[in-house]
């Protein structure tokens, strides 16, 4: 069944995985606590698109009933990942503000922003 | 809305000493490239992520088509749920004990802020007049609009998560044009509301778990409805109490 609807989940579920992936990239490559924590941003974003995505792909039975056509009516996406995503969106925000408020610490007790442990000067 | 603290002497007194070591941090800027990754290991490490990648979009194309998905079953049992509109239906009511846990997230996130250091004001320059009037123009419509979205939340999207996101708008938006909590409300009216979200959703959810034949958080079938506009407007105000604090960055 690769209508279109399957197809626009498949693409929007790749740029997820590739936001995934951009990101994880950044968080390993930069020493900067703060693009580490736009990174994780990034990733975040990343796994609510995938889900989001996957969340197009609800059964048929689930719209009008099996003996409407499901070209005329699409199917509602599937709800529990959208209320999962909505979660993860407020923890994603809370975690943000914490890592922020302890990047801010650091460098106001130690003078640096990165996690490097040597000393440079 | 909570926010903001004093910014007298605290305030220049945190900013010279982030100017010290703001001296002290530009020192390794010098010494950057050395820290960074060699060229050769930045390629190896594209190589293997998109190696993930090609690996996560099999996973994903190897999905099922007709995906076994649980509409379905959210939508059998939706007119049991108080509410019309499936997304809050999940959100609190069939998986209550996520939006509970998420509260308590958000909690804790604000106790570890507030554990780590003292907020010293948002605004870092004075606020210029646009910015000093905007408040008396938004934050009465931004207020209206929270209440329809949380009223909404019950049959279209909306809800207290996005009600709570824009009280806690409304908190940044006064911290950011200069106009500070008072003081009286600095102290348990901050604390209150950030405790109210967690406070009354496990308390009705406890109190629904006391009655003959309930569950833990599995609200009645009668009072759904009012227990989850209950829970909504708690959770709104304690979103955006939590929001704004964390915003703020500090204990007030």
């Amino acid at each position: 069944m690769m209508d279109l609807l399957w197809t626009q989940a498949v693409f929007w579920a790749l740029v997820g995985i590739a936001l995934l992936v951009i990101g994880l990239y950044a968080l390993i490559v930069h020493a900067h606590l703060l693009r580490k924590v736009l990174a994780l941003n990034i990733m975040s974003s990343g796994v609510f698109v995938l889900f989001i995505a996957l969340a197009r792909r609800a059964p048929r039975e689930a719209a009008g009933g099996a003996d409407a056509p499901a070209q005329v009516v699409p199917a509602p996406p599937d709800p529990v990942p959208q209320a999962m995503v909505l979660t993860g969106i407020v923890v994603a925000v809370a975690a943000t503000g914490l890592l922020l408020a302890l990047i801010v610490r650091l460098r106001s007790v130690a003078g640096r922003t990165t996690l490097d442990n040597r000393a440079d000067d | 809305m909570p926010a903001t603290t004093e910014m007298g002497s605290g305030r220049d007194r945190r900013g010279a000493s982030r100017r010290e070591s703001g001296g002290q941090a530009r020192g390794p800027a010098s010494a950057r490239p050395r820290r960074e990754l060699p060229l050769a290991a930045r390629v190896l490490l594209g190589l293997l992520l998109l190696a993930l990648f090609c690996a996560l979009a099999l996973a994903v194309l190897s999905l099922p088509s007709p995906a076994p998905g649980l509409s379905a079953a959210v939508a059998a049992r939706l007119d049991e749920s108080g509410v019309s509109h499936p997304v809050t239906a999940v959100l609190l009511n069939f998986r209550a004990y996520d939006t509970l846990l998420e509260l308590t997230v958000l909690l804790l996130a604000l106790i570890g802020t507030w554990s780590v250091g003292t907020a010293h004001g948002c605004a870092g320059s004075p606020p210029g007049p646009l910015l000093r009037q905007l408040p008396r123009l938004l934050v009465p419509l931004m207020v209206l609009v929270a209440g329809y979205l949380l009223w909404a939340g019950a049959h279209a999207p909306g809800g207290a998560f996005q009600a709570g996101s824009l009280l806690g708008g409304i908190g940044i938006l006064l911290c950011l044009s200069g106009r500070p909590l008072p003081r009286w409300a600095q102290g348990w009216p901050v604390r209150l509301l950030a405790l109210a979200g967690v406070t009354v959703f496990a308390a009705l959810g406890a109190g629904a778990g006391a009655l003959p034949g309930g569950a833990l958080l599995a609200w009645p079938p009668g009072w759904a409805k009012a227990l989850i506009l209950a829970v909504e407007l708690a959770a709104m105000l304690s979103i955006g109490a939590i929001l704004a604090a964390l915003f703020a960055g500090g204990r007030p």
